[in-house]
């Protein structure tokens, strides 16, 4: 099974000098994750603290208008609260009274903090704590930031599910946990696999409804699926769990060595390892040489998004054949992103943070094939001839695990296709 | 601390990024934090336009917030103007950084900058985003534009289209060309194309066409008192608007050019006979104040339907909807709380909306078909081909986009006739709407799964492969727009492989055979 491992690298990306900028920063802030979040764990209703900012920020960025009456809303702060003619922690109860007396279906309440709430420095902490003890058993309340000021887009994720550490129970069991949201589908693709290959007790960290819910100890370890996860992780380890490093399972290769951390932490046979993985990783490589025909000897820069940019580099440039020319990350984070980096072949800029203008300065410079970015610069882009990917999509469709890594490179080959399918020029 | 699930109207930040993206050689330096650049995506995205919007964001963080925040702004500023090189430079705060009070108008002042540097007061906890792009045009027509000698042949001024406006692009083009029919020059349009030191010529015109009061009325009022521009008051959105502002331009202008009226399709097509199932129908209107009172009039007086309640998300215009409420004897509705408005539907029971997006989504929940008049604005309001709401064109296309969710007239007769036909059915929809599933069926669906996995296997025939029930389980986890192509791929992979029956693993041996 050694033959299709990860060669080691004289020199991956781990090394390489990191170029840090300040300036304007396009990405989304924390609230964005609320978008999948509100879908993945079924029983809970994620309450902003914000302005009409943020409830516009919702509401167009992700289009979800679809849902009827969606499982998240926006307490907006009016001039009255910050005047303190209106004290805000009563108005705040009162906004909850409200909300859950309509959704009874409501188990976990998160209040969201904002960039307007962390400036006026409304404490949540304080409020998640009282509206615990007056809903408790029926509803737990639990609070986390999703402002802008604090985080940046996917990390709204990690602060979310960092918020649910601290009240998880305890236990001595030796478990495995499997750490970031995930579409149903995969996570299911992920449990069968994790299953066969005899690895177990397993749990899921979000769960999908509070009864599901894990308990965590010093017995316990972890494995991440999201490269974005800093503070959860770090959380974990505060409570005693141990992380398991591991490239992130993207492609056959990425899967293949996440599984193979886990299933070496648990003594698994070699044997049992192949047997299992063997024909999903045959259609894994089957399917992305299919898929990334378009890609190879292209090449691809990243602009900031998601903090997947570095296992997604990886991915792109040993699995199929593209040269990445920079690779921007919001955060650079050794103890999630190192074992990525050491195999991303040396040559790309890595950059964390950002100016934006300075970096498409650099784009146009580099004149990529391939442009992965947010929704703000991807049509601007486009209209200069750069064809593009946007970043958000990659969160949310399925592209993790075997089944998915022909879907993954689909999703960067199209842009390419579909430039090369269009024959009448725009103007 | 209000509870909101959707808002018809943006903060007013995004309100000034209309007249500025709107505009052409100004740039706006907004004292922001980093996730407030999600803006940029409603131009990019929803309006698909090929530029990023002229806007330089401070994006602070945290750890900015104990240093220098100012410093930051005053940088950016430099920054913009060194980069961009605009004409003029607004400068303003949204929600977050009016609390820390940096004061960018007086920052910007203190830096010199060769340009004027028009400083913008929106209060984000007070106002909202028509407010904001009124305010933000105001502020520039106030600062940029001075009494002038007017021009010698009589023309006017367009004022009040924005980026990301509900049809403003093909609106300016209809009544530009109207006014040129009638002889009268387009002196400046703005804000929408125009530059700062256009702007600075608008004083020249003999008066202003005020097209989007929401935007434009606080400006038009200026002008009315600073440059003896009087305004229009007609909105030319229906066939009797149209004719009506036809007239109020020919007083403000003198102009007595004939006009040619073939263009209009709309009367004939309303008094044409198959439109007469059209005759009755209650229709509930709801949006922006100025569309709303215009959908009023045409729903009633040209289209011959009964208005069964009406109401506006902006309570600038609440004074206007209740004159109008009274006028046509329903209970106005003025509120931007969507459940409110939906409840209001509910009740009312109407036969159809006319309504925003929002009241849209409301429709298809309710089961009741509703067209889109105004704004807020969603990616299908920016149709590709030339599609006005206002003048003569604008009454054709409105007849059109109204008609559209409805049954067709000799439809709803067999609809009535043969109840239980498989075809003719309530739950069939307009035989013209493709992939049309009623909320009832597809519930029906879910709480029968049994039936479903036996008509599965009944369809399939003999030739064909068995579906197992994990793989079937497996195949529901996958979207419905692709569920259907997944089966037919599966199936005929497994025919080609001999295989008599389908796993999970033959499902993902399909996919990955079929994966590009």
């Amino acid at each position: 099974m050694t033959e299709h491992m990860p060669p080691p690298l004289a020199s991956g990306c781990r090394n390489t000098p990191v170029l840090k900028q300040r300036g304007q920063r396009e990405v989304f802030c924390g609230l964005t994750g609320i978008i999948w979040l509100h879908r993945k764990i079924q029983d809970a209703f994620f309450l902003v603290v914000g302005s009409r900012t943020c409830a516009h920020l919702l509401q167009s960025a992700a289009g979800v208008m679809i849902f009827a009456e969606p499982r998240f809303g926006t307490a907006i702060l009016e001039e009255a609260d910050l005047a303190g003619l209106k004290d805000a922690q009563a108005e705040l109860d009162r906004t909850v009274e409200e909300l859950l007396a309509r959704r009874p279906d409501i188990r976990q309440l998160f209040l969201v903090g904002s960039c307007p709430s962390e400036v006026i420095k409304l404490d949540l902490n304080r409020a998640a704590e009282r509206l615990t003890q007056t809903y408790a058993p029926k509803v737990r309340v639990l609070e986390y930031s999703g402002s802008g000021i604090e985080t940046t887009f996917t990390q709204g994720e990690d602060a979310c599910l960092a918020s649910m550490v601290p009240v998880l129970p305890a236990t001595d069991e030796r478990e495995l946990i499997v750490v970031g949201a995930l579409p149903d589908v995969v996570e299911d693709q992920m449990v069968a696999l994790l299953t066969n290959l005899g690895i177990g007790p397993l749990r899921i960290l979000p769960a999908r409804t509070i009864e599901d819910e894990i308990a965590i100890g010093p017995n316990t370890v972890f494995a991440l699926t999201q490269p974005f996860l800093g503070d959860t992780h770090a959380g974990l380890i505060r409570r005693g769990a141990r992380h398991i490093p591991a490239p992130f399972p993207f492609g056959e290769e990425g899967t293949t060595a996440w599984l193979l951390a886990i299933a070496e932490e648990f003594d698994i046979a070699r044997e049992v390892f192949d047997r299992v993985t063997e024909a999903p990783r045959r259609r894994a490589r089957q399917a992305i040489q299919q898929a990334a025909a378009p890609l190879r000897d292209k090449s691809v820069f990243f602009f900031p998004d998601s903090q997947l940019e570095i296992p997604l580099a990886r991915f792109l440039t040993r699995e199929c054949g593209m040269t990445a020319l920079e690779v921007g990350s919001p955060y650079i984070h050794d103890a999630l992103h190192g074992p990525d980096l050491d195999l991303l072949p040396a040559g790309p800029q890595i950059s964390e943070g950002q100016d934006v203008d300075l970096q498409l300065d650099r784009c146009r410079a580099a004149q990529p094939d391939l442009t992965v970015c947010g929704l703000g610069l991807a049509n601007p882009l486009e209209a200069e001839g750069f064809a593009t990917k946007w970043a958000i999509e990659l969160v949310f469709t399925p592209v993790h695990f075997y089944e998915q890594a022909g879907d993954l490179a689909a999703l960067f080959a199209r842009p390419l296709r579909r430039k090369s399918i269009l024959t009448v020029a725009a103007e | 601390m209000k509870l909101t699930v959707w808002t018809y109207e943006g903060p007013p930040h995004v309100g000034a990024m209309r007249v500025a993206t709107g505009m052409k050689k100004l740039h706006y330096v907004l004292h922001a934090p980093q996730g407030d650049t999600y803006a940029d995506l409603l131009f990019t995205m929803i309006e698909r336009r090929d530029h990023r919007p002229p806007v330089t964001y401070t994006t602070f963080q945290a750890r900015d917030l104990g240093a220098d925040t100012a410093g930051l702004f005053k940088q950016a500023c430099r920054d913009a103007y060194d980069r961009f090189q605009p004409e003029a430079i607004i400068v303003g705060a949204s929600c977050t950084a009016e609390l820390i009070q940096d004061d960018p108008g007086g920052l910007a002042e203190t830096m010199g900058l060769p340009i004027p540097v028009i400083p913008l007061e929106l209060p984000s906890y007070q106002r909202k985003e028509n407010f904001g792009a009124d305010e933000t045009f105001f502020q520039l027509v106030k600062h940029l534009a001075k009494p002038q000698a007017k021009t010698e042949r009589v023309s006017c001024n367009i004022i009040g289209p924005t980026a990301l406006g509900f049809r403003h692009r093909d609106d300016v083009a209809e009544i530009t060309n109207l006014l040129f029919e009638l002889g009268i020059e387009v002196n400046v349009t703005a804000p929408m194309g125009a530059t700062p030191s256009d702007i600075a010529q608008m004083g020249k015109a003999h008066f202003n066409v005020l097209l989007y009061p929401e935007t434009g009325e606080t400006a038009a009022r200026h002008c009315e008192k600073e440059f003896d521009q009087p305004y229009t008051k007609i909105v030319p959105i229906g066939a009797g608007a149209t004719h009506d502002f036809i007239n109020e331009i020919r007083a403000l202008s003198g102009s007595t050019a004939p006009l040619d009226r073939q263009a209009l399709r709309q009367t004939w097509w309303s008094r044409s006979v198959d439109s007469t199932y059209l005759t009755g129908k209650r229709v509930f209107i709801f949006g922006d104040g100025t569309h709303v009172k215009a959908a009023a009039r045409i729903a009633r007086d040209e289209m011959g339907f009964e208005v069964a309640g009406l109401g506006c998300y902006n309570r600038e215009y609440a004074r206007d909807i209740r004159t109008i409420a009274k006028e046509f004897g329903v209970e106005p509705l003025i509120t931007d709380d969507y459940l409110l408005v939906e409840k209001t539907i509910e009740a009312l029971q109407p036969e159809m909306i006319l309504g925003t997006q929002m009241e849209r989504h409301i429709g298809k929940r309710l089961g009741i078909p509703c067209a889109v008049i105004s704004a807020p604005v969603h990616v299908q309001d920016f149709p590709a081909r030339y599609s006005p709401q206002m003048g003569f064109e604008g009454a054709n296309v409105i007849f059109d986009t109204w008609i559209h969710p409805l049954v067709m007239g000799l439809e709803e007769h067999l609809l009535h006739m043969f109840r239980e036909d498989f075809e003719f059915n309530d739950a069939a929809g307009p035989s013209h709407h493709g992939g049309h599933q009623p909320a009832g069926k597809a519930a029906a669906q879910v709480h029968q799964p049994a039936t479903e996995a036996q008509s599965s296997v009944l369809s399939t025939g003999s030739d064909v492969a068995i579906w197992l029930a994990e793989a079937e389980k497996e195949l529901k986890k996958i979207p419905f727009f692709v569920r259907g192509k997944a089966r037919r791929n599966t199936e005929t992979y497994a025919t080609s492989q001999g295989l008599s029956e389908i796993s999970v693993d033959t499902l993902y041996e399909a996919k990955a055979f079929y994966a590009r």
